[in-house]
């Protein structure tokens, strides 16, 4: 199941994403087995099935309250599955802590509402997980950090603190915090619902970019743009389940299952 | 439609309005006082009955405290009415005879040095650890909760193999033992309140429990019950050579109570975080420990900065109980003093408890201002919340 921890620093001077060159296609970047889900006796995730591949990249969709945001929260163990499997790069989430930390070094996430620490400045947000989780000296935590502020295309906001940026910036800095871990995975919860308008596009084309570096995405959006721009498979949900899969050709001109149109003919007009 | 709305609605501006300074009637003196002090009926009758209360109390006080007041002297005689001194005020020479009692106790002459020392070591953390521009505030920290105790420890106490004789804490008194009950109060409480303020809201049922039971009860009886159980009931449970010190049983007792203020007092602070601070923490790899002390705790102590101040105002305030265990601290020595024979005058009681009233009114104000700035600083600082 263990992977010899592969430390690779040469991505700082390349692009987003870590390259390395062992076990290319050994396991599924995550694998999802008829997983089940309950809040009290609410039943949110219902059979879950899902296997992505590396460097695939997801957009998950759904009306609300149909548990896009749980599923991809299940994959780094913000939320307890209670039924079923889930493989992360061939590690196997169980209850065991240290386990769950492993994995959640290897996951990347961006949120809704950003949750960056208001209380550090931005180049102390990207350089915390590094230094003490990764045990990276703070020089070269710091380099790689400006590498992927310059990357977002913010480096000049390093010594300001969250609070003086806009929602746009702030959430380009989330997404280069997360990308300081060097993640083999990132999941994306709603990344522009909160921010204004003109800011969506900022944030959406620094997407674009780290899809086009090759990094494995799994994102739960309404910007069905971006869904047919970037996405190798759209993952419909309702109440809980997994409705239908499809390329973004196919699922926008063909919707297979009924939901699926209802859904697409409310929100494409 | 109307007429008027058209026009409304067509009208262009066509040349630029210059600045203007406010009506006179909201400016200077005057239109201070119509805002703040007559702005209506009900304001105006308050503002009168201030300005009545303060002329009733302001001027006889002043007239006590200075103009009546005996400034000079070696023994009640000064202080005494006399035929051409009708109304003798303030008796400040009894103040002045006995400040060094009031401050060291009994606390041997010659090695009273020490506790000087002790108040600049005491003096030099706290500016450390609350200067708003300090350095190396870790560090502070450190010296604050770690080194300074163990120094103050063998500073006071003493250590006779290397020249410091042994002062047994029988003697020590007045200000010295309300700082030192203070000072300890403040420095354990914080880190066990911190403790049992995780401890309360750990998922392991026997953690929570055992930190639940302590916090509730030790809130739930008087700082006086905990004072009689630590100074009279402890003995009766450990043989007597084991015994601790008097002094040192008071200030556990003290220390626990603080504890399990300031327990929900971090709490509360912890509860203030939202939900997302965890969740972001988690999410980049920090272990629990990491996520508590490197983001979740900074910011929950920063923003109850205010609140652990007024805990240990009161605490500071608090401390003066312990007399009830026969330690002599600061208002105890006043207590002592005040009854002597040779400044027997009907104004020494009254000097020494306006004494007492100003040198606490001092330490709590400072407090105070110091937590009101820190308020005002955090308001305005970074933490404009957006940043969730």
């Amino acid at each position: 199941m263990d992977r010899p921890k592969t430390m690779d620093q040469k991505s700082v001077s390349g692009g987003f994403v870590r390259r390395t060159a062992d076990g290319a296609g050994q396991h599924a970047a995550v694998e999802m087995i008829g997983v089940h889900k309950w809040f009290g006796d609410f039943h949110v995730l219902r059979d879950i099935n899902l296997r992505v591949a590396r460097g695939e990249r997801i957009v998950i969709c759904g009306p609300s309250g149909s548990g896009k945001s749980t599923m991809i929260r299940c994959i780094n163990a913000l939320e307890e599955h209670q039924r079923g499997t889930i493989l992360v790069d061939g590690v196997q989430l169980t209850a065991d802590l240290r386990r769950i930390d492993r994995v959640r070094r290897e996951v990347g996430m961006v949120f809704q509402h950003f949750n960056l620490f208001p209380h550090l400045t931005v180049m102390e947000n990207l350089t915390l997980a590094p230094i003490w989780v990764r045990q990276t000296p703070k020089a070269q935590a710091e380099e790689m950090a400006m590498h992927f502020l310059r990357r977002v295309k913010i480096p000049e906001q390093a010594q300001k603190y969250p609070g003086q940026l806009s929602g746009g910036q702030q959430q380009r800095v989330a997404i280069a915090r997360a990308l300081c871990m060097n993640p083999k995975l990132m999941l994306f919860d709603e990344p522009t619902s909160a921010l204004d308008p003109e800011m969506v596009k900022e944030v959406l084309d620094t997407m674009v970019q780290l899809a086009e570096d090759g990094m494995t995405m799994l994102v739960v959006t309404h910007e069905m743009g971006f869904a047919r721009q970037v996405a190798d498979r759209v993952v419909f949900m309702d109440e809980g389940q997994i409705v239908e899969i499809n390329t973004p050709a196919e699922f926008f001109a063909y919707p297979q299952h009924e939901r699926t149109r209802l859904f697409l003919g409310q929100i494409l007009h | 439609m109307s007429v008027a709305a058209d026009q409304q609605a067509s009208y262009v501006r066509q040349t630029p309005v210059p600045a203007m300074p406010p009506p006179a009637h909201q400016t200077g003196v005057l239109g201070w006082l119509r805002a703040n002090v007559f702005s209506s009926v009900l304001n105006f009758g308050l503002s009168m009955i201030a300005i009545g209360l303060i002329l009733l109390i302001v001027p006889p006080l002043l007239d006590f405290l200075i103009f009546d007041a005996t400034w000079s002297g070696n023994d009640r005689e000064a202080c005494l009415a006399s035929a051409e001194r009708p109304v003798a005020g303030a008796c400040w020479p009894f103040i002045r005879e006995r400040l060094s009692y009031f401050i060291y106790g009994f606390y041997p002459l010659p090695q009273r040095w020490r506790v000087d020392v002790f108040f600049a070591l005491l003096a030099v953390g706290i500016v450390w650890l609350l200067a708003p521009r300090a350095r190396a505030r870790t560090w502070g920290a450190l010296y604050f909760f770690v080194m300074m105790p163990l120094l103050s420890y063998i500073l006071l106490v003493g250590w006779p193999r290397y020249g410091l004789p042994y002062v047994d804490t029988a003697l020590w008194g007045g200000m010295l033992v309300t700082v030192v009950v203070s000072a300890i109060g403040i420095v354990f409480s914080l880190p066990i309140g911190v403790v049992l303020a995780l401890g309360r809201r750990s998922r392991m049922p026997v953690v929570k429990f055992f930190s639940v039971v302590f916090i509730e009860f030790v809130r739930g009886v008087p700082l006086i019950t905990v004072l009689f159980m630590a100074s009279v009931m402890l003995p009766l449970f450990v043989p007597e050579q084991w015994s601790p010190d008097k002094l040192l049983r008071a200030l556990i007792g003290v220390a626990m109570f603080a504890s399990a203020y300031m327990a929900e007092v971090v709490r509360a602070g912890l509860q203030a975080i939202p939900r997302g601070q965890y969740e972001g923490a988690m999410a980049v790899g920090l272990s629990y420990r990491q996520m508590m002390a490197l983001v979740i705790l900074p910011q929950a102590l920063r923003t109850t900065i205010p609140n652990i101040v007024n805990s240990y105002i009161a605490l500071f305030k608090d401390t003066t109980l312990v007399f009830i265990v026969g330690i002599f601290d600061f208002l105890r020595t006043i207590e002592t003093a005040r009854v002597d024979p040779k400044w027997a005058t009907p104004v020494t009681s009254t000097t020494g408890y306006v004494f007492a009233a100003m040198v606490y009114f001092f330490f709590c104000y400072l407090m105070s201002r110091y937590a009101f700035d820190m308020e005002k600083r955090l308001a305005t600082d970074y933490r404009r919340r957006r940043g969730k």
